[in-house]
């Protein structure tokens, strides 16, 4: 079985962010970049698949520019046999992202498609969804256990109130949540090796998709800053606090 | 302009995040006409028709949305949403499930995990782990949008009498199933909702010791929370996540045990009222937002506030 995962280039999940100061955005220039949190999770989910026996063969993809090659080549390093990267240096908002991941699955035709739950920098948490509903799959979303039977899969979906298992007929998309898995590191000789993987590089023209974004954000700001806070010394002083000063119990 | 509000409910009540999807429609403005979609579920469409603000319940009650599954509820909601300038539902997990569905079958973009309404297409919403707010304008007709339950006050579920309609299309896509549902039960408060939260963190050390945050929690009506690193350790069950990526809370009170307050963790605590930091490192950035700061060993400071409270 064919195993597609998406992976996506975002800044790196220890970087605090800053606002710039005309506020139009956050400030990216020379900040450390890595692959989505939630994309590694995908990979070494389907690299583990693969280990069982049950994928054949794992492709990658990113949608983004030029340098969004180095998350291919990082999956790659990890297990993954083959790249696609749609480059583009435009905005590439959710809906699009979906529409050419769908030309990408239509083209590839997966039996699983594995995408982290959300961005850590958009905080979207909407592509895979969206993937899903253009190619009339199902899915299963924030995924803590993946489990191939045959032409289904089940998913046990990490839930507001516990978990929830549900069954899809393949193909289906599969959206990662943090317990899944704990993705692998890359050692250095499959680092070596992945420089000689395939990867293809392709336009959304090539696609037959035209990027046409929806939102427009008007204006980026910092969060309120809280007011400084004090230290108490003692149990009792913060319990006589709560009661008399901030009044919360 | 009409405001189609998809309810949170598990058939027999209405979820309280419902409320705040309606306050935030109420901001937007225009009729605003509430979708309960599920099996008997006739007890949460009848709650539904007592919020204040509603002029119309439509009941979609059928086995093919008895679970919430996103993919048959999905084809519902895009079909009803056409007559619609908006598609509103919380932020919760089922609304992040099948909402970006609803979005791609109506080919508009989705607005995620909004905070605040500036007009009929513009929005507020975080990202980058709330470390920046972004105003977002849409230029889709129907504007399809998924609303942070902590950043409106929750309309009065009383007081409405709004006519209830049955639905009587049914949509099964046929590619899903429901398989089994493991629900945590507590008959504390739901953390979303508190106004009270304690939480621990990796510095718990197990789950047995949080029976220490668990007595506190039942003489202060509160719920109780986690870090990531409690539940990936195994401590806590996965709806007790607060963060970033595990549910927003915002109550009166946040009190944080054990948990060092990583910029994840923080987004999805740091809009609560007054926030408490006990934690042994006083470097621990938790103290950074915390309005009272206890540097203490857990050990001895939380058994002590118990018998304190
Ligand atoms: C993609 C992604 C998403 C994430 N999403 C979330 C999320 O939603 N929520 C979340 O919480 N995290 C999230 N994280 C994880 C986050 O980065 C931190 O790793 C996590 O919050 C740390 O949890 P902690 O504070 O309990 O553990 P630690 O950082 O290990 O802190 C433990 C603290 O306990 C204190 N301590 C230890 N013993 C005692 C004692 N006896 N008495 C008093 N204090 C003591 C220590 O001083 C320390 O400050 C995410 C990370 C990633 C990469
Ligand atoms: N530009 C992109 N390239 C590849 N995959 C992406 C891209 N954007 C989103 N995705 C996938 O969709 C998931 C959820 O993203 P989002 O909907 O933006 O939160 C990510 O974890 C990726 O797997």
């Amino acid at each position: 079985m064919k195993v597609l995962v998406a992976v996506k280039r975002v800044i790196d999940y220890n970087v605090k962010v800053r606002v710039k100061a005309d506020n139009t955005g956050v400030d990216l220039t020379n900040v450390k970049m890595a692959m989505n949190p939630f994309c590694e999770i995908a990979v070494e989910e389907a690299v583990r698949l693969k280990e069982k026996g049950v994928a054949t063969e794992i492709v990658v993809v990113s949608i983004g520019p030029k340098t969004s090659q180095e998350q291919i080549r990082t999956a790659l390093a990890l297990g993954a046999d083959r790249g696609i990267q749609i480059e583009t240096d435009e905005e590439v908002q959710s809906l699009d992202a979906a529409k050419l991941l769908k030309a990408v699955v239509d083209k590839e035709q997966p039996q699983l498609v594995i995408l982290g739950k959300q961005s850590i920098d958009s905080d979207n948490n909407q592509t895979g969804q969206m993937l899903a509903a253009l190619a009339g799959m199902g899915q299963g979303t924030f995924a803590s256990e993946v489990v191939v039977d045959g032409d289904k899969v089940n998913v046990t979906r990490e839930v507001d109130g516990g978990l929830v298992t549900v069954g899809l007929k393949l193909p289906a998309v599969v959206t990662t949540d943090l317990r899944l898995n704990e993705p692998r590191y890359a050692s250095l000789p499959n680092i070596m090796k992945a420089k000689k993987k395939p990867l293809e590089s392709v336009s959304p023209a090539d696609l037959g998709v035209t990027l046409s974004p929806r939102l427009t954000t008007l204006k980026v700001e910092e969060p309120p800053k809280r007011a400084g806070g004090i230290k108490v010394g003692s149990v009792s002083e913060l319990v006589e606090k709560l009661k008399n000063e901030a009044k919360v119990i | 302009m009409s405001i189609l509000v998809i309810a949170d409910h598990d058939n027999s009540t209405l979820k309280s995040a419902t409320l705040n999807v309606v306050a935030a429609a109420n901001a937007i403005g225009g009729e605003i006409v509430v979708l309960v979609a599920g099996e008997n579920c006739g007890a949460a469409a009848e709650a539904a028709s007592k919020v204040a603000g509603v002029s119309k319940v439509l009941v979609a009650d059928n086995a093919a949305y008895g679970h919430q599954l996103a993919e048959n509820l999905s084809l519902l909601v895009a079909d009803l949403g056409k007559g619609y300038s908006h598609i509103l539902s919380s932020a919760g997990t089922t609304g992040k499930d099948f909402m970006p569905r609803v979005a791609a079958l109506l080919d508009v973009a989705q607005i995620s995990d909004i905070i605040r309404v500036e007009s009929a297409d513009t929005f507020v919403r975080p990202f980058y782990a709330g470390n920046a707010i972004a105003t977002v304008k849409s230029s889709d007709a129907i504007k399809v949008i998924t609303v942070r339950s902590t950043g409106f006050d929750a309309v009065s579920a009383e007081g409405g009498s709004a006519a209830v309609e049955a639905v009587a299309e049914v949509k099964d896509a046929g590619v899903s199933s429901f398989v089994k549902a493991e629900m945590a039960k507590s008959d504390r408060p739901e953390l979303t909702s508190a106004s009270i939260v304690i939480s621990g963190g990796r510095g718990m050390q197990n789950g047995d010791n949080f029976k220490m945050l668990e007595a506190i929690a039942d003489k202060l009506g509160a719920a109780v929370g986690a870090s990531r690193a409690a539940v990936d350790a195994g401590f806590v069950p996965n709806d007790m996540q607060v963060g970033q990526t595990g549910k927003i809370v915002a109550p009166n009170l946040y009190i944080a045990v054990g948990i060092s307050g990583a910029i994840q963790h923080l987004a999805g605590m740091s809009g609560s009222k007054v926030i408490v930091a006990i934690n042994k490192d006083e470097e621990a950035p938790i103290f950074q937002v915390a309005d009272y700061g206890l540097v203490a060993d857990l050990f001895e400071a939380v058994p002590e506030l118990e018998k304190a409270l």
